[in-house]
């Protein structure tokens, strides 16, 4: 009996390794693996011969190749002497130009709407509520089309154009502004002006340890602009003014000269802006409602006011729940930027995945190439964002 | 990441890849559907364009009926799927159609490197340009620093770049996804220059609201051969494609029309009876029936007839035949016999 018994205990300690639950599972695991990464190997192995038995040439060599088309807008040096490779990053930029212009100004717009809904002056909040209203349910791809056509038909031609002074131009080839011509010794002015925020976020930790200490508070705000504008500023005067502008001229055919903002960026950035604030606008409300009342009391109690009510006991505490779906308004808009091929802004999208694309007819690579900016776009904000998000996560005692 | 990220891809796109082998019968395919899958322009007076009630006409459709009348005995059994330039040739590769007739020019890159076969010239083009005429522009060359509408994805694109650099003249494209928006550009005064293709200027210009105001410039800074184009590696179907063009193009130098070709099954003429089958069996060596040409010639019409219906002097595009005569009128169009 007790014999029967140590058998049945050694045979419960050490089953035999094809019954052992542990080996089974990782056995079971590294089968799944196997399968999945022989399927995606075969997968690709499969494409590739097919593309290559039916005459479909593939590979990255085509992006050393010369692109022999223009492109509208870039930000960097490109004609059409360059090469696809060199397209890729001029759409990458012109993404990333509108997709940062966006995020700020969206950020902007949605904080005073989100706001403005909350003010006790009716007027105020329904019109913000009518326009969060009507923005947030049109489609986005029909608010680009309606900036792109609403800008395009309603400004005059570039003979007749609107203009600020002689130095300010708007026609339906997009905005003029005079471009800097940078002199000798612009680059001090540069210098003094990164001195000056510098010394701004010194003064700011300084006059925070004194409030400490002694109670007495800084003017901290004026001080800084104060700096940030009169540093350079002397540094600009001293040095006799190094920077004249060139400004845009009524050539044959449109303006010349100066800098051009084109309008299908403006329609583009107006659209994605109008429609992301909306959203940040009730993703800030909701941050702000979910601010339990009794802290406005207790900041009302101590005699605080309503501005500093709301900038320094609610919007911080709103902060942490505003945070994680403002990012992803953030990653929304910026993937929402490759609607503008609809309207012709030179992005990503419209130059690399479609004319670079159409040109060299290697499709794989072209749209594994887009998806892995989008891709690492979106990762990088979230990253960003994340750190932010920890830094004013409560910190629970 | 990046690499993660292209194996995902690889196989999303392989399941389109993997159904593009299984494709190679394409004469078979079309046969067992019943119609013919065509791949036209998303709206292009006088080549392809959809009426009120969804009808295509233009040249481009009717080579595409031609050719569905020759394998299926009937011209109205096509399914016509409107691409714009940048989605044509993917859609073709994929086998979403069967046949890609879209003012398409045939160049060497598109033929070497996309997988694709041209199977003939229907119309001979050069890219023109189009401005409006109160610019008082009488000549390319004084162009330089204006803002040119053009198609994305076109050969159309590469030209004006070549053009200009050629002549330092400078420019600012302004690319737009199909050619109704770009004549909306040109027309809302976005840009100074429409450029495209000449027949497709003329096309376009039937769109304005006063086509008057515009001007085509006389100069023609390129060759674009037009024609249909197929899937390489199916042998079979890009011979049934090229010899539909040359039966449509024999036919008007025979004088075989769509009204007279019943009665010319029974003409003397060796070259006519071997065109509509009644000599010799040049359709089975095509695989198909005999009578593959009688049917295209009599419900499509010969290359005079398409031209003359679509794009000749009485249609609003108002095109003389010009290149795109027979070779024995002038023209360069010649083809080989069917012999």
């Amino acid at each position: 009996m007790s014999d029967l018994a140590e058998k049945a205990d050694a045979a419960i300690t050490k089953p035999p390794p094809w019954n052992d639950p542990f080996i089974r599972s990782i056995f079971f695991q590294i089968v799944a693996i196997g399968l999945l990464g022989y399927f995606f190997y075969s997968a690709f192995e499969n494409t590739l011969s097919n593309m290559s038995k039916s005459g479909i040439s593939t590979g990255f060599a085509f992006l050393g190749r010369e692109a022999g088309f223009g492109i509208l807008m870039s930000l960097i040096e490109y004609d059409e002497t360059h090469t696809y490779g060199r397209t890729f990053f001029v759409g990458l930029l012109n993404t990333a130009i509108v997709a940062f212009c966006g995020i700020i100004l969206a950020t902007i717009l949605g904080f005073i709407i989100g706001i403005a809904r909350l003010s006790n002056n009716w007027l105020i909040s329904k019109l913000a509520g009518v326009y969060i209203e009507i923005v947030r349910n049109v489609p986005l791809l029909l608010q680009i089309i309606f900036w792109s056509v609403a800008v395009l038909q309603a400004l005059p031609g570039p003979r007749n154009s609107m203009q600020l002074g002689e130095s300010f131009f708007l026609n339906n080839r997009g905005l003029f502004l005079p471009e800097p011509i940078y002199g000798d010794g612009f680059g001090i002015v540069v210098i003094a002006f990164f001195i000056a925020v510098a010394g701004t976020i010194f003064l700011k930790r300084w006059a925070k340890q004194r409030q400490e200490q002694s109670g007495d508070q800084f003017p901290v705000f004026y001080a800084s602009i104060g700096m940030l504008i009169g540093l350079p500023g002397l540094v600009f005067l001293i040095l006799g003014m190094p920077l004249s502008w060139e400004y845009a001229k009524l050539g044959r055919f449109s303006l010349t000269g100066g800098t051009n903002i084109i309008p299908e960026f403006m329609a583009l950035l107006l659209a994605l802006t109008m429609y992301t604030a909306a959203f940040i606008a009730e993703i800030v409300r909701s941050g702000i409602q979910a601010v339990t009342h009794g802290q406005t009391e207790a900041a009302r109690a101590l005699g605080l006011r309503n501005g500093p009510t709301l900038r320094l006991v609610v919007i911080p505490q709103a902060m942490r729940v505003i945070i994680p779906p403002l990012t992803s308004q953030y990653l929304n808009l910026t993937k929402n930027s490759s609607l503008a091929t609809a309207i012709g802004y030179p992005d990503l999208v419209s130059v690399f995945a479609g004319t670079t694309l159409n040109q060299t007819g290697q499709a794989l690579e072209i749209i594994a190439m887009t998806m892995a900016v989008y891709l690492t776009f979106s990762l990088t904000i979230s990253a960003i964002m994340n750190w932010y998000n920890k830094r004013v996560a409560l910190v629970e005692r | 990441m990046f690499q993660k990220t292209l194996g995902v891809i690889a196989a999303a796109g392989a399941v389109a890849i993997m159904s593009v082998a299984a494709n190679a019968g394409t004469l078979d395919d079309v046969k067992k559907k019943g119609m013919l899958s065509c791949g036209v322009s998303t709206g292009l007076p006088g080549f392809s364009l959809p009426d009120k009630t969804n009808k295509w006409s233009g040249l481009d459709v009717d080579v595409c009926r031609a050719v569905a009348a020759a394998v299926l005995g009937s011209a109205q059994k096509v399914k016509f799927t409107p691409l714009t330039a940048k989605e044509r040739f993917t859609a073709l590769q994929s086998g979403e159609i069967d046949i890609l007739s879209r003012n398409t020019t045939w160049t060497h890159t598109r033929d070497t490197s996309l997988g694709l076969n041209f199977a003939g010239v229907t119309y001979y083009d050069g890219q023109g340009f189009m401005v409006s005429k109160k610019l008082g522009v009488k000549s390319v060359k004084e162009l330089s620093g204006a803002a040119v509408c053009i198609q994305a994805g076109t050969t159309t694109e590469l030209n004006l770049a070549d053009y200009f650099r050629l002549h330092g003249l400078k420019y600012k494209s302004v690319v737009f996804d199909t050619s109704d928006q770009s004549i909306k550009g040109f027309e809302s005064g976005r840009c100074d220059v429409l450029t495209s293709d000449q027949s497709q200027l003329y096309a376009l210009r039937t769109k304005l609201a006063k086509p008057g105001n515009a001007i085509v410039l006389p100069e023609i800074i390129s060759k674009e051969p037009l024609g249909p184009v197929v899937r390489q590696g199916d042998d079979q179907w890009f011979n049934i494609v090229k010899w539909t063009i040359n039966a449509l193009i024999n036919a008007e130098e025979f004088g075989i029309t769509s009204k007279n070709a019943a009665s010319m099954k029974s003409s003397k003429n060796p070259g006519i009876q071997r065109l509509l089958g009644t000599k010799d069996d040049m359709g089975k060596k095509l695989g198909l029936s005999n009578d593959w040409a009688a049917n295209a010639i009599m419900q499509v019409g010969n290359y005079s007839e398409i031209f003359e219906r679509n794009v000749g002097k009485g249609t609003p595009l108002n095109i003389a035949r010009g290149v795109n005569a027979l070779w024995s009128q002038g023209g360069i169009l010649y083809a080989p016999p069917i012999r």
